[in-house]
C-alpha cells in the first residue's frame, strides 16, 4: 500500500534526525514528524464560500547532552534543514541547565505492541462533492424554520495524516490516521433578537458521520430554541451540564491531575491521590485502545506504552496523568500520558437526558459556556453561560447573559448524577452531568 | 527591505520575481476579483526557566507560501511549505477552479505610497547572545524570589519571533515587511498557610530583547506577578449580580476588544451576522466613548506597517463620541461592502486565509481623575487585571475574566475579591459608561486574539472607566 511506503520513507527521515543528533554530539535524542493533507470547503447561502487545500508538515527533534535538553523544529524536510535543526537543538542544549530529571523514558516503558486501532479511513471526496454535501447541509438548516434567516455556513473537512516517532533507544514507529467532520451554523431572528448555534459531527471514518441532513436539522433546532432568551435573577440553583459542555468539566480534572500542574503546585488537586474527589458512584477510566476513537493511541508522545486504567474508582482518585519527566519529578512512574489522555471515559449512569432534567426538577440547563474563568491553582470557577431554565423537569425558556460560579472541588463532590446521553465526539466521553448547586449571576 | 526579504525567502529556492508573475498570470487567467500570493518565513525561539533552572529552550523555522483567489464572495486557497514554482503553479490551478463567475473587477488597493514603518526591520533573536538571554532569565528568577518568602515557584519565559513576509498582489505590486516580536512573562505561585495563589505579568513589543533590559522592565514583571499573587492570597469570594463596575486603565481594555471590537470586523457585518450589523451612524456607546483601532503605534505588539494583504495600517475610528463610524476591513469585505480596506487584513501564517482582524484597539481618554471615579461609587467592583475573554458575535454577549479585583464601598477600594467572569451585551455595555478617566494606558504587550482558529498578536488599552451596571459572576449571592 502506498501509505506504507510513505511511512517507511518518513521513518527514514526520523532515523536521519536521530543519526544526525548523535553525530553532532547528543547523548540521546527523540525525533518526530507529522504530515497532514486535507480539504476544507464551506458553503454559505447556498453557494460555495471557500475551498482550502491543506498540506502541512513539521518535524522536530529533542536532544539531550547528558542532563541538558534542547528542542528545535521546522517544516523544511530537506537534508540541509535536518542538519540545521539538529544544530539548533544542540546549541540550545549546550546553554540550558542540567536537569537531573531530564531524559528519554526508561526503555522498559516503551511500547512494544502495536495492535491495529482502526484510525485510517481515507475519504475519497473531491471538492465538488464536498461542496454539494455542505450546500445540502446548510439548505436543510435554512429551510427548517421561517425564523432561520441567515447563516454562517456549513463546512466539510477531511484530513489524512502520518505521524512518526523515534528515539535513540531504538523506538521507531509510524501510523496514518484520518479525521473528517461536517458542521453547520445558522442564525435566527425573532423580534429583533438574533441568535446563532451550530452542530457538528466528527469521526475517523466518514461513514460514521451523522448525515448532512441530521446536522442541518440539529443546528437549526438549536438556534431556534435560543430565540426569546432572557437573563435570570442572581440566585443559587442546581446546574445540569449538557453532555457537550460536561466534557469541559472533566477536562479541568485532567489538567489538575496532570504531572506538570502537580510538580509546579499549580493544581487544586494537589496531594489528592487516593482521596475522595467525587461521590462514590463516579468511575472514570482511560481506554487508549478503542477502535476508531479519536483519542486512541498505542503509545504516548514519547513512545511510552499506553494502558487501559482506572483514574477514578468509587469517587476516589486512583491515578495521575504523567509523562516520564513529570513522573520523575514526583518520584513516580510514567502513566503513558505525555501529550495528554487517550479516551477518558466517565461511566454513564442510568438516566437519559429527559430523566436528568426530571432529576434536577428546577434549575439551569447549560448548553454553552464562554470564557476561560477557571483558576487552576484554586479551582475557583466562574464562566459565562447560556442554556435553558427548567422547572418540574421541563424546559421553560432559553437564558443567556448569565454566569455560573463555584469551586471545582465542591462541584465535583456535589455531582448528583451522570447521564447516559454520552457525547462521543471528543477525547473525553461523558454524558450530561448534574451539579447540586452553583451560584448564578444575572440581572 | 524588499530586496532583503526576497533574498531570504525566494533566493534559497531559486525563485525569482518573474516566477511570481507566472503564478499570478495563472491565477488571473480565471475571472477573479482579486488574487494574491503570500510568502512567509518565520524563526521562533523560546527559553523557559522553571524551578530555578533554564531547563529547556526551543527553536523553530517555518517557511511557506499561500495562493488565494477571490471571486465574488468565494475564496479558493492553497498553500505549501515548498516555495517552488511547480508546486505553487499546481496550487494556483486548484484554487482558481472556484472562480466561475467572477467579475474581473478591480479591487481597490490601499495607497502603498502611504506606507510608514512603525517598527525597525530587526531580528530580535540575534539582539542578545544566547548566554545573555539565559542570564536575563536567571536574574529575573533570583530577584523575584527575593521579594517574598512565600514564593513556591517562579516560571520565566522569553519568546522572540523574526518574521518576514512578501505579498504579491494582482496589480503586480510586490511588498515586503519584516516584523520583529518579543515577549517575556513571569508567573509565580505563592503559598501561605496551605492556600496557594498565582500571579503573572509580562510584556512585549515589536522590537528586540533590549526592551526588557530598559528600565529594568523584566524585574518589574516579577515584582508585579508577586504583588498580584499576594493580593489574591487575601481575596474573599467575589460578589454575584449586576453592579457598578470600574475598570482600571490598560489591559482591562480587553472589554473593548470583546464587547465591540469583534462585532465591528467587516466580515461579520458584510454577512450581517453581527449584533452591530447595519448600525453605522447609530449610537452604540455613551458620548464619552471614542474608540479606535490603531495599527500605527510605534513598536506596539498589535502594530503593522502593512497588513497581510500589503495594505498600509491605519488609525481607524470605530466609535466617535458614542456614534458607530465604521468597520475594520480587509480587501475582500471592503470590496463587497463598497468601501476601502482599513489595513486590517491579517492572517496567522501563509497557511491561513486573511480576515479582518484588530490591531491595537483602545478608548481615548476623558476628563476625570481616576480617584474621582472610584469616589463616585457607593458600592461596586473595581477590576484591575484580566485574563482572557470571548464574544458571541451574533447575540452580542461577551465575557472577560478578572484576575485581580476589589470591592468598592462608600467611594473607597476595600477588600480584594477572587477572580470572576464579567458578562454583558456588546451593543449595550458602552451606553452605560458614565465616567471616563484621563489616564489612558495601553497594555504591556502580551495579547493574542483568536478567531476561527487563527491567532494573531494584538493590543488593547483604555483609561479608567465606570460602567453603571455589568453582571459580575462571583459566588457570593
Amino acid at each position: 500500500m502506498q501509505n506504507q511506503e510513505e511511512i517507511s520513507r518518513l521513518k527514514n527521515l526520523v532515523q536521519d534526525l536521530l543519526d544526525e543528533s548523535k553525530k553532532q554530539g547528543a547523548s540521546s535524542a527523540e525525533a518526530g514528524l507529522n504530515v497532514d493533507n486535507g480539504l476544507s470547503v464551506s458553503a454559505r447561502l447556498g453557494e460555495v464560500e471557500t475551498i482550502e487545500y491543506h498540506c502541512d508538515q513539521n518535524l522536530g527533534v529533542t536532544v539531550y547532552m547528558g542532563q541538558k535538553k534542547g528542542s528545535a523544529s521546522t517544516n523544511d524536510f530537506s537534508g540541509e534543514s535536518i542538519k540545521e535543526t539538529v544544530k539548533a537543538a544542540c546549541s540550545i542544549a549546550s546553554f540550558s541547565s542540567k536537569d537531573e530529571y531530564a531524559g528519554l523514558p526508561d526503555k522498559a516503558s516503551l511500547a512494544t505492541e502495536f495492535p491495529e486501532l482502526d484510525r485510517d479511513y481515507p475519504w475519497n471526496i473531491d471538492a465538488e462533492e464536498a461542496i454539494g454535501l455542505a450546500v445540502e447541509c446548510e439548505d436543510v438548516a435554512r429551510s427548517y424554520h421561517a425564523e432561520i434567516n441567515n447563516s454562517e455556513g456549513a463546512s466539510i473537512n477531511s484530513h489524512q495524516g502520518i505521524s512518526v516517532l523515534g528515539n535513540s533507544l531504538g523506538f521507531l514507529q509510524g501510523y496514518s490516521s484520518t479525521r473528517h467532520s461536517i458542521s453547520c451554523s445558522v442564525l435566527g431572528e425573532r423580534d429583533g433578537e438574533m441568535q446563532r448555534d451550530y452542530w457538528y459531527s466528527v469521526s475517523r471514518n466518514a461513514d460514521k458521520l451523522e448525515s448532512a441532513k441530521a446536522i442541518g436539522i440539529k443546528a437549526a433546532e438549536r438556534t431556534i430554541s435560543r430565540l426569546g432568551s432572557r437573563t435570570l435573577s442572581t440566585r443559587q440553583c442546581p446546574v445540569l451540564y449538557s453532555a457537550e459542555v460536561a466534557s469541559g468539566l472533566m477536562g479541568s480534572l485532567v489538567s489538575a491531575i496532570s504531572g506538570g500542574s502537580l510538580y509546579r503546585k499549580s493544581s487544586f488537586l494537589l496531594d489528592a491521590l487516593d482521596t475522595k474527589v467525587f461521590p462514590e458512584f463516579i468511575h472514570i477510566h482511560e481506554q487508549p485502545h478503542l477502535k476508531m476513537a479519536l483519542g486512541s493511541a498505542n503509545y504516548d508522545s514519547e513512545g511510552v506504552a499506553t494502558v487501559a486504567r482506572d483514574i477514578v474508582t468509587d469517587g476516589v482518585l486512583k491515578g495521575y496523568v504523567l509523562s516520564s519527566y513529570s513522573a520523575r519529578k514526583l518520584g513516580m512512574q510514567t502513566t503513558g500520558n505525555a501529550g495528554g489522555v487517550h479516551n477518558l471515559i466517565v461511566d454513564a449512569g442510568e438516566n437519559d437526558f429527559s430523566a436528568m432534567l426530571k432529576l434536577m426538577d428546577t434549575g439551569l440547563l447549560v448548553t454553552e459556556l464562554m470564557g476561560q474563568g477557571i483558576n487552576r491553582v484554586t479551582g475557583d470557577y466562574s464562566r459565562g453561560a447560556s442554556g435553558f431554565w427548567v422547572e418540574n423537569g421541563q424546559i421553560q425558556y432559553p437564558v443567556d447573559e448569565i454566569t455560573i460560579a463555584g469551586n471545582l472541588k465542591d462541584m465535583y463532590k456535589n455531582i448528583v448524577s451522570v447521564g447516559n446521553d454520552v457525547d462521543c465526539r471528543g477525547n473525553i466521553r461523558t454524558g450530561s452531568i448534574l451539579v447540586e448547586q452553583m451560584s448564578i449571576a444575572g440581572e | 527591505m524588499l530586496n532583503q526579504v526576497k533574498q531570504s525567502i525566494l533566493t534559497p529556492y531559486g525563485m525569482q520575481e518573474k516566477d511570481i508573475a507566472k503564478i499570478m498570470d495563472s491565477l488571473l487567467s480565471a475571472p477573479v476579483d482579486d488574487a494574491d500570493i503570500y510568502f512567509q518565513s518565520s524563526h521562533f525561539e523560546s527559553w523557559v526557566l522553571e524551578g530555578g533552572i533554564v531547563k529547556e529552550g526551543s527553536h523553530s523555522i517555518e517557511k511557506g507560501a499561500g495562493v488565494r483567489v477571490v471571486s465574488g464572495e468565494k475564496t479558493g486557497f492553497a498553500y505549501s511549505d515548498r516555495i517552488q514554482l511547480s508546486v505553487l503553479l499546481e496550487a494556483a490551478k486548484n484554487v482558481k477552479a472556484i472562480a466561475r463567475q467572477g467579475q474581473n473587477a478591480q479591487t481597490k488597493q490601499g495607497n502603498l505610497a502611504n506606507r510608514v514603518d512603525y517598527y525597525q526591520p530587526i531580528n530580535p533573536l540575534k539582539s542578545l547572545a544566547d548566554q545573555e538571554k539565559i542570564d536575563l532569565l536567571r536574574k529575573v528568577d533570583i530577584e523575584t524570589r527575593k521579594l517574598d518568602s512565600r514564593i513556591e515557584e517562579v516560571i520565566v519565559s522569553l519568546v522572540g519571533v523574526d518574521e518576514q513576509i512578501l505579498v504579491a498582489n494582482q496589480d503586480g505590486s510586490l511588498v515586503a515587511d519584516i516584523r520583529p516580536l518579543t515577549r517575556m512573562s513571569v508567573s509565580v505561585i505563592l503559598e501561605d498557610n496551605g492556600r496557594r495563589e498565582q500571579g503573572s505579568m509580562g510584556g512585549g513589543a515589536r522590537t528586540d530583547y533590549g526592551y526588557f533590559l530598559d528600565q529594568n522592565k523584566a524585574i518589574e514583571y516579577g515584582k508585579e506577578a508577586v504583588r498580584q499573587a499576594a493580593v489574591n492570597l487575601e481575596a474573599i469570594d467575589a460578589p454575584a449580580g449586576n453592579m457598578t463596575v470600574v475598570l482600571g486603565p490598560g489591559w482591562p481594555g480587553i472589554l473593548l476588544h470583546e464587547a465591540i471590537g469583534h462585532g465591528l470586523e467587516g466580515d461579520f457585518n458584510r454577512k450581517q451576522t453581527s449584533a452591530f450589523s447595519g448600525k453605522v451612524g447609530e449610537r452604540v456607546a455613551s458620548e464619552l466613548c471614542t474608540i479606535v483601532d490603531d495599527g500605527t503605534l510605534q513598536d506596539r505588539r498589535g502594530s503593522l506597517s502593512i497588513d497581510d494583504e500589503g495594505v498600509p495600517s491605519e488609525n481607524t475610528v470605530l466609535i466617535e463620541k458614542g456614534i458607530l463610524k465604521g468597520y475594520m476591513q480587509d480587501k475582500m469585505n471592503a470590496r463587497l461592502m463598497g468601501v476601502k480596506s482599513t489595513g486590517n487584513g491579517r492572517r496567522e501564517s501563509y497557511a491561513h486565509i486573511p480576515m479582518p482582524r484588530m490591531t491595537n484597539t483602545y478608548m481615548l481618554p476623558g476628563s476625570h481623575e481616576p480617584q474621582e471615579i472610584i469616589k463616585s461609587v457607593k458600592k461596586g467592583l473595581y477590576a484591575k487585571n484580566f485574563g482572557g475573554g470571548q464574544v458571541d458575535i451574533t447575540s452580542g454577549k461577551f465575557v472577560f475574566s478578572a484576575s485581580e479585583a476589589y470591592l468598592i464601598e462608600d467611594g473607597k477600594i476595600t477588600r480584594p475579591v477572587k477572580g470572576a467572569t464579567l458578562i454583558g451585551n456588546g451593543p449595550e455595555v458602552l451606553t452605560k459608561v458614565s465616567m471616563v478617566g484621563n489616564d489612558l494606558e495601553l497594555d504591556a504587550g502580551v495579547g493574542t486574539c483568536g478567531k476561527e482558529g487563527q491567532s494573531v498578536p494584538v493590543g488593547v488599552g483604555q483609561p479608567t472607566i465606570k460602567i453603571d451596571g455589568l453582571t459580575v459572576g462571583g459566588t457570593s449571592v
